[in-house]
């Protein structure tokens, strides 16, 4: 079995100060993020927590009732280690406007707006939201060191149709704003004359007419402006996208990789982990949600079975007891099944620190509940 | 309520859910309960994820359509990974003999970017290939002859993104005015509103995935695209009768426990007070999770659709658990079917 994971550990750790939660759809991520915050919080830390698009009432317990892009208080921590818990929901499209109004003169800035390439782009281009997650997460850290407002950023990751969209995203939009088409497409505007182009390559000159043969030329149209109007302040994203990617991998950000106890997240996480390893991203280790557990260990699961068994058979029936029995047998056969998987994946990767955390009853969806999961987090 | 869709009309059958709640199982479970029916089907993923492959446990599926099971019906069934890129140099080369040009777009980049980074593209390709799959025919002209494919089961993208994917004539109307890239996506939208398209989600009793359906159900309906059932995955049976659970929640602690503990002794279990309370515990936990399935199966209800329980596989999907899932789907279509006849 591999070593177990203590997040205690890394909160108490100061020099730590990003921590990313990553694992496919569906498996907690933003629950965990949510609860290391608190945990991180109330032991002191001051944490600001980014989620993506948390469940309607966990992001009500949250007190993320105002969409308005920037982190607000969450109420109702205990906050008498001095520490203070911040949050905030990503709101891509306005994170994506404000990264223009930043880099673009005021003019330029309306013109960028307002194209319609850019706002779909801004608003449902696959990897804009893990683009616009990863800026943001640049900025909290800039505010963070600027104004010392925070020693903590946990950030959940958007739940990507590959395991690591997130990393690629920047690399991605940047080589589509830095694209040898995109140049040269625009490149008759900055050369001054379709000339140049036909000198540059009848290859690129067939394929702008194919495109727009298919495409429609509005949309060519739309896409030089917009890349025009871009190329001033695209030294700014690339920077940018280069600052964060620096920033991932830093000994300072802890990856957490999140899953459930099944084959298919189970292999979900280990792609996230090869995929980190190969990119020198600091792994802190699993988390593995959900795990179904006996609150009566003590009693296996085939006695259990054979005792129902006995008693149907028993004169004057006990009804509640056989059907607990029953229960039991039943809910010690999920355990076992995850706990054989959990173990297959150790086997794996018996480097890799990990926790488990049990499946609650019912939804998580008050501080209470995000202690508990802190709990089973940490070491008490 | 009037039945949502005709199971009878449907050729192509849109399979949605949030990430995490065996979309792709339930996909390939339905593909296969319609192919043991006799049918040629073919089951089409268009992210990349060969989550197919996995499920049938075969090698990788390629762009081309690769034979997954024959059935002793006389059905079969098919699958593809679709890829966008692919479709778009196929498309090229069909609508406009695009050899060379193809490759010379290829190389400056230009396939790159109509696939990845043009907005609404990628998906008009993705569906396109679909779409020209569910209306390819045998004959020698297009339109002529027999339907290649009786069923077309598409593992489609997740709740979240599902309507604005279909949507891809709202999706290329800013971009592509004119053209045929257009055109694509107008007989297209035909398709998926028409009688003959049925959009399923799959989804847990859990809130946050129920949430997302009933959100989705709600655009989908706007978006005009007919609507085929819910299917509720991994859906726990109440393992305690009504009378069990009144003793269990009406009963104090104190009074249950001495009786549990006697009735587990009479029949050998060396019980001690932390077991008993752990059974209660275990009991308790139980109900908890039926009372929110139930919640949230109200909830399922009130969007019209058709509820189909999927059991909760103990062994999970290994080891034949697609079959029976498929033979769970084949009775819910059988009924519904029936349903609507009457």
């Amino acid at each position: 079995m591999s070593e177990n994971l203590d997040l205690d550990r890394l909160i108490a750790d100061h020099s730590v100060g990003v921590v990313v939660c990553c694992g496919s759809g569906g498996v907690g991520k933003t629950t965990t993020a949510a609860a290391l915050g608190l945990r991180a919080a109330e032991a002191g830390r001051r944490v600001v927590v980014l989620t993506i698009d948390p469940a309607r009432r966990l992001a009500q317990s949250l007190g993320l009732v105002e969409l308005d892009n920037t982190p607000r208080p969450v109420a109702g921590i205990d906050a008498s280690s001095g520490g203070r818990l911040d949050a905030m929901m990503l709101d891509m499209k306005r994170t994506f406007d404000e990264v223009v109004e930043a880099h673009a003169t005021p003019e330029k800035a309306a013109q960028i707006l307002a194209n319609p390439f850019y706002q779909a782009v801004s608003s449902s281009f696959a990897g804009t939201q893990e683009y616009m997650a990863m800026e943001k997460l640049g900025q909290l850290r800039a505010q963070a060191l600027r104004e010392g407002t925070w020693d903590l950023i946990v950030v959940d990751t958007p739940p990507s149709r590959s395991a690591l969209d997130f990393l690629d995203a920047p690399k991605r939009l940047g080589s589509f704003l830095d694209g040898r088409f995109i140049r040269l497409l625009t490149a008759p505007a900055r050369a001054g004359g379709r000339a140049y182009l036909k000198v540059f390559s009848v290859g690129v000159d067939l394929a702008a007419r194919t495109l727009s043969k298919v495409l429609g030329g509005q949309m060519l149209a739309d896409v030089q402006t917009f890349v025009a109007a871009l190329d001033t302040m695209f030294g700014g994203f690339r920077e940018r996208a280069d600052v964060t990617y620096a920033l991932l991998k830093e000994p300072t950000t802890a990856f957490l990789v999140v899953a459930a106890p099944e084959r298919d997240a189970l292999r979900e996480a280990t792609y996230f982990i090869d995929r980190l390893a190969a990119e020198s991203m600091p792994l802190a280790g699993l988390v593995v949600n959900r795990l179904a557990r006996l609150a009566a260990p003590t009693l296996s699961g085939p006695r259990a079975g054979a005792a129902a068994e006995q008693l149907e058979e028993a004169p004057g029936a006990a009804g509640l007891t056989d059907a607990l029995l029953r229960l039991h047998e039943d809910l010690a056969v999920t355990v076992s099944r995850q706990h054989a998987q959990v173990a297959r994946f150790a086997a794996n990767h018996p480097r890799v620190p990990t926790c488990m955390v049990p499946a609650s009853a019912t939804d998580i969806h008050d501080l209470d509940g995000l202690r508990e999961v802190g709990t089973a987090l940490g070491s008490r | 309520m009037p039945p949502t869709f005709d199971p009878r009309a449907v050729r192509l059958h849109v399979v949605t859910g949030k990430g995490g709640v065996g979309k792709t199982t339930v996909a390939a479970a339905l593909a296969l309960a319609l192919a043991r029916g006799g049918r040629r089907v073919l089951l089409a993923e268009v992210e990349g994820r060969q989550g197919i492959s996995q499920t049938f446990d075969v090698p990788p599926l390629g762009t081309s359509e690769a034979l997954l099971v024959q059935d002793s019906s006389g059905g079969e069934l098919w699958g593809i990974s679709v890829d966008a890129k692919a479709a778009l140099l196929e498309y090229l080369q069909i609508f406009y003999k695009l050899g060379r040009a193809g490759s010379a777009l290829e190389k400056v980049g230009a396939i790159d970017f109509a696939t990845t980074i043009a907005p609404g593209v990628r998906d008009v390709l993705l569906i396109g290939k679909v779409y020209e799959a569910a209306r390819r025919t045998d004959g020698p002209r297009r339109g002529q002859g027999r339907p290649v494919w009786d069923a077309v089961v598409l593992d489609a993208p997740p709740t979240g993104r599902v309507a604005r994917f279909l949507g891809v004539n709202a999706e290329v109307a800013d971009i592509a005015k004119v053209g045929p890239i257009r055109a694509q996506a107008d007989s297209i939208t035909a398709l998926l509103t028409s009688p003959e398209t049925a959009v399923h989600v799959v989804t847990l009793l859990e809130e946050m995935p129920v949430q997302e359906t009933v959100d989705a159900v709600a655009e989908l309906r706007d978006g005009g695209f007919g609507l085929g059932m819910a299917f509720v995955n991994l859906v726990r049976d109440p393992l305690l009768d009504e009378v069990s659970a009144d003793l269990l929640t009406g009963t104090p602690a104190a009074d249950l426990e001495p009786l549990i503990k006697e009735q587990l002794l009479s029949v050998g279990v060396k019980a001690t007070a932390p077991m008993v309370r752990g059974l209660l515990r275990e009991g308790f936990d139980h109900l908890a999770r039926i009372t929110l399935q139930e919640e949230m199966g109200a909830e399922l209800t009130a969007t019209g659709l058709p509820l189909v329980a999927l059991p909760a596989l103990v062994d999970g999907v290994e080891e034949g658990g697609i079959g029976v899932l498929a033979e769970v789907l084949a009775e819910a279509f059988e009924a519904f079917e029936g349903e609507v006849r009457r």
